[in-house]
């Protein structure tokens, strides 16, 4: 039987497979996202000494596990109030353009050792256009729906978004010079052997810009404003209800995994084991490398997303430019300067025998 | 056949955004689909391989300058009235330049003939370990290295330029200095006083 499957998988032509892989991508990233929002207020729940949802059932397991799927389904019988003066043609144009960067960038995302949708050779270059584009969404969201709430939010995050790509890139330029190539599944290769020589260790103030220009840009707390509801009620989504709202939400959280995903492919080695080639544990099949890790690793860096959340308060608005303009990027530019010593002196990961 | 095909169809639609940019009233409508125009131009470079060009049309177009118009777009209390007046007045100064524009094109591709204009000329199959960007980037820091800095100094002087035009500092404004409130301490805002009771009369 599973002969047979296996060779009929075989003899599918190369786009069927590759559609295959998109359907089976995006419906994991999806129920992710729905499994998620539950995360989320069941992690900020006990930080906040509270239970979470812990009401619906699905199919009499864990508590709590339905609630994402009854807020879906709640969600999708509500009506979408469409505003008088809104523009109607981009107030429904908006959330979908929000929803197809964050799904886009999963096609150059090296899943496991073999396999990735698409072995671009400018994977981070596309990577990069394509999180700059999320704020399309953003900005026309808060633009066609003819509000000062909706277009000071929009503002809040078009500004935001343009201040953080730059420090995004440039931590990316970082990556780049380590790697050697813009290929994903090669920057994941050239980090091979142990968690030890992981790009972290050699790039960590680039780490952390990263992570932090990552959570600007999903528009998490604490660089929110773009949502700030003590301030401008729900900004660029006020008036959006029903399914369309929703859509916002699914964009929001597939960007969030997709920067735990990126996290981890650029600084943490992807699908390699953490005790790789180590003796003892390395020989073992905890030391292959595999998709479990790379998904462990994610899961780890969507937990900061939510620790985040739960502890620090939201940014002022004018410290949230400073820290992009004024911190992250003379940091970047800094240590793009220390790696070209690095590189000369060939230490690291320029130690590799390409470098030479 | 197929890129030919493909190569069709985003000309076609390159040319529909580019009349939709100069005809929507809205400029926010013009501002997106000068957006649409930029994706379908960078769609024709990938037809012609030129991968790295058009993820980066993409990236500092797309990503960055189109969002800065919009801001500023979106933020302008565009009076069409006010617009209309000045566009019979300037109108033989825009037919000239158009003229000009159109005259080169037709310059170019004279001298050149038509033959030169092939697309399928341009879609040389590369081998699939061909990298663009590598390709670009051996080109610009070897042969092209003295242009390509110069370009860059070019745009540096055009950033400090702009700044230093906009800049101004007016006087009286209301700013927190934040490293003075990174550096406050609990003692300077609060006073903590020792009240002894007092026995009710």
């Amino acid at each position: 039987m599973l002969q047979t499957l296996a060779t009929a998988w075989a003899s599918l032509p190369g786009i069927a497979r590759t559609t295959v892989w998109i359907v089976i991508v995006t419906v994991v990233l999806i129920l992710c996202v729905a499994l998620l929002t539950l995360w989320e207020r069941k992690v900020i729940g006990w930080m906040q000494l509270r239970r979470g949802p812990n009401r619906v059932r699905l199919l009499g397991l864990f508590p709590g596990l339905g609630q994402p799927f009854a807020d879906v389904f709640k969600l999708l019988t509500k009506e979408v109030v469409i505003p008088t003066n809104a523009n109607k043609l981009l107030f429904w144009v908006a959330p979908m353009i929000a929803l197809i960067p964050a799904f886009a960038a999963w096609a150059v995302i090296p899943l496991s050792p073999d396999l990735v949708i698409s072995e671009a050779n400018a994977g981070l270059l596309y990577l990069l256009a394509l999180t700059s584009m999320g704020v399309y969404g953003v900005i026309i969201a808060g633009w066609a729906a003819n509000s000062k709430y909706a277009f000071l939010g929009a503002l809040r995050s078009a500004a935001q978004m343009v201040a953080y790509e730059i420090a995004m890139g440039f931590a990316l330029v970082g990556v780049l010079m380590a790697a050697g190539s813009m290929n994903l599944g090669v920057i994941v290769r050239t980090q091979e052997g142990g968690f030890l020589s992981w790009n972290w260790f050699w790039l960590f103030p680039l780490l952390i810009v990263y992570f932090i220009s990552g959570v600007a840009e999903t528009n998490r707390a604490p660089f929110d404003v773009a949502e700030g509801e003590s301030e401008i009620v729900a900004g660029f989504h006020v008036e959006y209800s029903g399914i369309a709202f929703a859509l916002f939400f699914l964009a929001e959280y597939a960007n969030m995994i997709l920067i735990s995903a990126l996290t981890a492919v650029f600084f943490f080695g992807g699908w390699l084991s953490p005790w790789q080639g180590w003796p003892g544990i390395g020989g073992t099949i905890l030391g292959q490398p595999s998709f479990f890790w790379l998904a462990l690793k994610i899961f780890l860096f969507l937990f900061v997303f939510l620790w985040f959340r739960a502890t620090f308060p939201r940014y002022r608005y004018d410290q949230i430019m400073r820290l992009g303009w004024k911190a992250l990027i003379p940091v970047t530019l800094v240590w793009i300067g220390v790696e070209m010593v690095l590189s000369h002196l060939h230490v690291g990961p320029w130690a590799h025998p390409w470098f030479q | 056949m197929l890129v030919q095909i493909l190569f069709y169809i985003f000309g076609t639609l390159l040319v529909a955004c580019a009349l939709g940019l100069i005809t929507a009233r809205n400029p926010v409508y013009s501002a997106l689909f000068l957006v649409l125009c930029f994706f379908n131009s960078a769609v024709i470079w990938l037809l012609t391989g030129a991968e790295f060009l058009a993820i980066v049309l993409v990236l500092v177009y797309v990503g960055a300058v189109m969002v800065l118009f919009l801001f500023v777009v979106m933020m302008l209390d565009i009076n069409l009235a006010e617009l209309r007046r000045g566009f019979t007045r300037f109108a033989w100064l825009g037919w000239l330049t158009a003229f000009a524009v159109i005259a080169e094109i037709v310059g170019v591709v004279w001298s050149h003939g038509l033959t030169g204009l092939d697309v399928s000329r341009t879609t040389v199959p590369e081998s699939a370990s061909y990298s663009n960007t590598l390709a670009l980037g051996q080109v610009i820091y070897t042969r092209y290295a003295y242009p390509f800095e110069l370009a860059a100094m070019l745009l540096l002087v055009a950033i400090v330029a702009a700044i230093a035009l906009t800049m101004r500092r007016r006087q009286g404004l209301k700013v927190q200095d934040i490293s003075r409130q990174v550096s406050v301490r609990a003692a300077d805002r609060v006073r903590i006083v020792k009240v002894t009771a007092e026995k009710r009369p």
